[in-house]
């Protein structure tokens, strides 16, 4: 083991660089996923002679990717070591309210707005709740919000349904831009402005820390009240912009839109790393295990697998996910773990 | 009864006594708002058979949110159970009900145990453990159903009397329900197991230094849960006449909403079954009176969810006051 | 002759991740005596009780019960050998009846085998009754004092008829009318055929109550002697490691003006009226018994909690303090009680917890200049004279004492005017310690105004210029020259008489 350089007028030297460990790259969760992605897609391709085409994939992307468009504040919110149920709820009633509102005579990008400004409230509301009460969870919060979401979705559009969009609003969820759907282009800037936000800016810094102890960050200056506002909200808008495209690709809104999205949406950020104990994670990981979820459930979709086994399949995935992230935490400090490696380092291990 | 022990009892059950104040100004209301339909015999029968099943539910319910959990899965549960109960007895029509009761149960309970396992062995969150063991139960459920239902005709007359039949002139489900609640109330009052819910709920660390097995008290609560879910789930079906996949889809936020209304703190170690009784009774006065008084089927959902939020923010007001005055008694 | 000690662990150690908490330690307790186990913070006193009790199971030693060799998997094996412990931080259940706190776990039952409350309630009262106390047994623990709290924690070891108590700082928080009842009580106990390890920091609760010394330093044995065979200065001594008046290295400081000035502070329940000032280049000691307020008053300082009242002026201008970050951008730094809780993200690496309350200082166009960042941290981990290899090495495997001091680095990173160290020297060792209080002076002598909130009366008394006592919220005294201060003088203005 290296010991301390001490100079000889008796300060310490601190290292303050590292060098490259191939065990610290290779052992990192991404590879994991990287190993499911292609698996899903060897199972994918042996089981569907109409999977392998750039055309198919695209198509298949489109499926999915307006859940990832709530994947990324999503993960923030998760990091955050709080949750937030109620954004497939949220989904339905931004769409509703533009949908309503544009059929009440308002000009679609009008409407477009409004619904996006109506996911931001929501967004917003969940998030001042939880500053005022500080003693109430996020889980039962966002439990009662879902309902109360959905449920003025209900009350606004009763069993109906709105459509009739203007074609332009179309495009947004089937056209594209070259042969990029326009969706993609839109989640890959997402993710991108994600990475950056989380991993180089001192607001992610400071998100990280809240995830691993709020006092610790209320005793370092952090304003914890602004920031877990700020990312609920984040939530809610980013929500709206996923219905958005969601009622393009669907050419209608209903009441029941996106029903258990929020299922598929948590699986999605789970898998992807970030610890459902908050303070951890990497949206790198999440854009994998969107992939992996996504073609998944394509996959199965083109062998006529039916929804309900797919609804077993991503229940059981999302089980699996947390149980392997917490598994891997609890997985150093197990006893015959520590002995083993002491062994092989050929050190007797202090008893 | 003197004047302080009247003080006394009154401070000591303030949750209860306001319930059954809102319960009464409320049923009021309701029947001069329908112009007298609501305290109509036909009509309070019905309360109390719609109650009686979400008030089963709510004990179980209790326990797992005492322990600080919550189980987002039981209208999957339910819905299982009642559809392999009567599937079996679709095929079978002599079997005794009483047989297809208990198999409903255990389905329920193997459910609960799972959702145990994953809580208190790979320390899951119960929020996250629930959402997903809910699709699984709920997709487990369109497989054994194939896709159809299993309809009143498919059921003998034997086990559809189950929820219609009286005893002593009280319908049978009402009669079950204070069963349960019977049960539960000695078992959380009276046995040590019970109380070591509780304890568990205070604060897991001390329990571990008292000796409790804690991890075994955690999927406890869970498997009984699965096991009051399997037995109303086949009561559900046995009522209503119909067993199909989108069975109590979000039955499990009425039951949440039940017992938090009854005082049940969603941060875990308080909750009396008395006051999860009136919560429950209080909610289905809501689920029944809403119709008649023109509340459209659709405010419904959104008027449950507030009062979810509601209740807990109010459990939260009533908490810092509390701590308010005890601050205050201290004399700085 | 070993069967003359009903307890005796001999060759104890006991080692967490990163820190060997007992190290070869050795412990005898006669029949009938009450014994007491002193040393500083950290000396290893708490793990040892939990061994003693079956929290946890040591690596090395063996415990011996009338002479025949135990041994405790778990808390329940000691229990069953009528061994209690009565925690400083009680095992209580708030929201729970004084009746169920105390018999949890083995509750009475009747014929029937249902739980019989009136019998317990009745049982309960009988035994608070015994104690000298008359709380209703009904009444909810989370509204008792913790005085109240912490006789129902006897009451609760009593009930299991334990033959072996072990007290952990019992008289930490009573009020000196309070601790007279809790001798009694132990004296009744001891009188009963109770063997009673008695661990407190002072040194009139060990007059009062023991026969016998044992003393821990650094998680090692020290000594064991009769309460008349060992004078003050050498117990303190033993205790300590050295002579006192080495370990503090006070320079001589100039006072400047007044840097801090806090008027009328109050808050419902926790403080009230609290007024006082430091200079530049002063040291304040803070101190009183647990639950003064001491630590609450500087959370409101420090923007952490509200305050209902009063004002706070720093450099002569009134500042309002709604945040820390409000606190830390009038130059008030804080280094927190609780290292683990407060002070530091136990997963991360020391150079991102050197920088997280300064990350300001290494952005450029809002994005984390990473390098800036480690270089920062390799200088401040290195000034204050870490023992660890890399910035990247994880807080949790410091010492107590090395991760004290890189939150002391991280404190200083900030542009600050005074600085408030709560429990600063809490189970850190004793090389640590001195080096710590080192910082200190270096502060004081450089214009800071540093506050040092502490419950240690030789560090008090070492290193402070001005000493201000609290007590049930309200300062009680303030005494201008420490120099001259005795320790009896600070325990009577702490107390209650």
């Amino acid at each position: 083991m290296a010991k301390q350089v001490i100079q000889a007028d008796g300060t310490r030297i601190i290292e303050n660089e590292r060098a490259f460990s191939w065990k610290r790259f290779m052992f990192q969760w991404e590879w994991m996923l990287v190993l499911m992605l292609i698996i899903v897609n060897i199972i994918n391709i042996s089981s569907s002679s109409n999977y392998a085409n750039f055309d198919n994939i695209m198509n298949a992307m489109r499926d999915f990717l307006d859940k990832a468009i709530v994947v990324f504040p999503m993960a923030l919110v998760i990091v955050l070591g709080e949750i937030d149920i109620s954004v497939a709820s949220i989904m339905a009633l931004s769409s509703v309210t533009m949908g309503m509102a544009y059929q009440a005579g308002v000009p679609m990008g009008l409407a477009i707005v409004i619904g996006l400004l109506v996911g931001t409230l929501c967004g917003f509301i969940n998030g001042i709740i939880l500053v005022k009460f500080p003693e109430l969870s996020s889980m039962i919060v966002t439990l009662a919000t879902q309902i109360i979401f959905r449920g003025i979705a209900s009350i606004l559009l009763e069993t109906g349904s709105v459509g009739g969009f203007p074609d332009w609003f179309n495009s947004f969820g089937w056209g594209k831009v070259g042969s990029i759907p326009i969706i993609l282009i839109f989640t890959i800037i997402e993710a991108l402005f994600f990475v950056y936000l989380l991993h180089f800016t001192k607001f992610g810094r400071r998100t990280y820390a809240m995830g691993n102890s709020v006092m610790v960050s209320k005793f370092s200056g952090i304003k914890t009240n602004k920031i877990k506002l700020i990312i609920f909200t984040m939530a809610g808008l980013l929500a709206a912009v996923a219905a958005v495209f969601l009622a393009s690709k669907m050419g209608s809104v209903r009441p029941d839109v996106a029903k258990g999205y929020e299922l598929d949406i948590i699986a999605m950020v789970v898998l992807g790393g970030v610890a459902s104990s908050g303070g951890k994670g990497k949206i790198l990981g999440c854009i994998l295990s969107i992939l992996v979820i996504g073609f998944l459930r394509y996959g199965l979709g083109l062998v006529n697998v039916t929804s309900q086994v797919i609804m077993i399949i991503v229940g059981t995935l999302l089980i699996v996910a947390v149980a392997i992230t917490n598994l891997k935490s609890s997985f150093g400090q197990a006893k015959w773990v520590k002995n083993l490696s002491n062994n092989i380092k050929g050190v007797k291990a202090q008893r | 009864m003197n004047n302080s022990t009247l003080k006394k009892f009154f401070s000591d059950n303030v949750r209860e006594i306001s319930l059954i104040l809102v319960i009464i100004v409320i049923s009021i209301f309701v029947q001069l708002r329908s112009g007298g339909n609501f305290f109509t015999p036909e009509n309070i029968a019905d309360l109390f058979t719609e109650t009686a099943i979400l008030a089963i539910l709510a004990v179980g319910m209790m326990m797992v949110i005492i322990t600080a959990g919550i189980d987002l899965s039981i209208g999957a549960i339910m819905a299982l159970a009642g559809m392999i109960g009567t599937t079996i007895l679709k095929g079978n029509q002599e079997i005794n009900p009483v047989l297809i009761i208990l198999i409903s149960i255990v389905i329920g309970t193997l459910c609960g145990m799972i959702n145990g396992a994953l809580v208190s062995k790979l320390r899951i969150l119960p929020i996250i453990a629930t959402l997903g063991m809910m699709n699984v139960f709920r997709g487990l459920t369109y497989l054994v159903s194939k896709g159809s239902w299993v309809l009143q005709n498919d059921m003998s007359r034997a086990f559809l009397n189950v929820a219609t039949g009286k005893v002593f002139g009280i319908n049978n489900l009402v009669v079950m329900a204070l069963v349960v609640y019977v049960i539960g109330y000695i078992f959380l009052n009276f046995i040590r197991t019970g109380r070591k819910i509780y304890a568990v709920g205070n604060s897991e660390e001390s329990a571990q230094v008292s000796g409790i097995k804690t991890e075994r008290i955690l999927w406890l609560v869970y498997t009984i849960m699965g096991a009051i879910a399997g037995f109303a789930g086949i009561l559900y079906v046995c009522k209503f006449g119909a067993a199909q996949g989108e069975t109590a889809v979000g039955y499990e936020m009425n039951v949440i909403a039940a017992s938090v209304l009854g005082g049940v703190s969603i941060a875990g170690g308080t909750g009396r079954v008395q006051g999860v009784l009136l919560g429950a009774l209080l909610l289905g006065l809501l689920n029944n009176a809403m119709p008649l008084i023109n509340i459209s089927a659709f405010w419904q959902e959104a008027i449950r969810g507030l009062i979810i939020l509601l209740s807990v923010m109010s459990n939260s007001l009533i908490q810092r006051n509390v701590e308010m005055k005890a601050l205050r008694r201290r004399n700085i | 002759m070993a069967e003359d000690y009903i307890l005796e662990l001999q060759g104890i150690t006991k080692v967490f991740p990163g820190v060997k908490a007992l190290d070869n330690v050795h412990f005898q307790l006669k029949k009938g005596e009450i014994h007491a186990l002193m040393g500083e913070n950290g000396a290893g006193k708490s793990t040892f009780i939990k061994v003693i009790t079956g929290v946890h199971e040591p690596e090395e030693g063996e415990i011996f019960l009338n002479g025949k060799k135990v041994v405790f998997k778990e808390p329940k094996d000691a229990q069953k050998q009528s061994i209690a412990a009565i925690y400083q931080h009680g095992t209580t259940y708030h929201h729970l009846s004084v009746t169920e706190n105390i018999f949890i776990g083995h509750e009475k039952l009747s014929k029937y085998g249902m739980i019989n409350w009136t019998q317990m309630n009745k049982d309960a009262k009988e035994l608070l009754e015994k104690l000298g106390c008359n709380i209703n047994p009904r009444s909810i623990m989370g509204n008792l004092t913790i005085a109240e709290q912490q006789i129902i924690e006897i009451a609760k070891a009593i009930s299991t008829e334990a033959k072996i108590i072990i007290m952990d700082e019992p008289t930490a928080a009573l009020s000196k009318r309070e601790c007279e009842e809790l001798y009694r009580i132990t004296e009744q106990l001891r009188d009963e055929g109770c063997s009673i390890i008695f661990i407190s920091h002072r040194f009139e609760d060990m007059y009062r109550l023991a026969s016998r010394i044992t003393v821990f330093r650094d998680s090692q044995y020290i000594g064991t002697w009769g309460i008349n065979d060992i004078s003050n200065e050498v117990l303190i001594s033993k205790m300590v490691g050295r002579e006192i008046s080495q370990i503090y290295p006070k320079q001589e400081v100039k006072f400047g003006e007044e840097i801090l000035k806090v008027e009328g502070l109050s808050k419902t329940g926790y403080y009230k009226d609290v007024t006082f000032s430091v200079r530049k280049g002063e040291i304040l000691a803070m101190t009183g018994l647990v639950g003064a307020g001491r630590t609450e008053v500087f959370h409101g300082i420090f923007g952490i909690e509200k305050i209902d009242n009063g004002q706070i002026y720093l450099d002569g201008k009134e500042v309002k303090i709604n945040s820390t970050l409000d606190a830390m951008n009038a130059g008030i730094g804080y280094l927190p009680e609780d290292r683990h809780k407060q002070g530091l993200i136990l997963d991360w690496g020391i150079g991102d917890n050197i920088t997280l309350a300064t990350l300001e200082k290494f952005t450029k166009y809002s994005i984390i200049d990473r390098k800036a960042e480690r270089q920062r941290a390799k200088e401040l981990a290195e000034k204050v004279k870490t023992k660890a290899l890399s910035v990247f090495d994880k807080a949790s495997s410091l010492s107590g004492g090395n991760q004290q001091k890189i939150i002391v680095a991280k404190v200083l990173n900030s542009d600050l005017k005074v600085i408030i160290l709560d429990e600063p020297t809490k189970g850190v060792d004793v090389g640590a310690k001195a080096q710590i209080y080192e910082i200190m002076s270096e502060l004081a002598s450089k214009g800071y105004g540093v506050i040092m909130i502490s419950s240690e009366m030789p560090e008090v008394l070492g290193m402070a210029d001005t000493i201000l006592v609290m007590k049930e919220g309200r300062v009680s005294k303030i005494f201008e020259d420490a120099k001259n201060v005795t320790q009896e003088q600070i325990l009577e203005a702490a107390m209650n008489m």
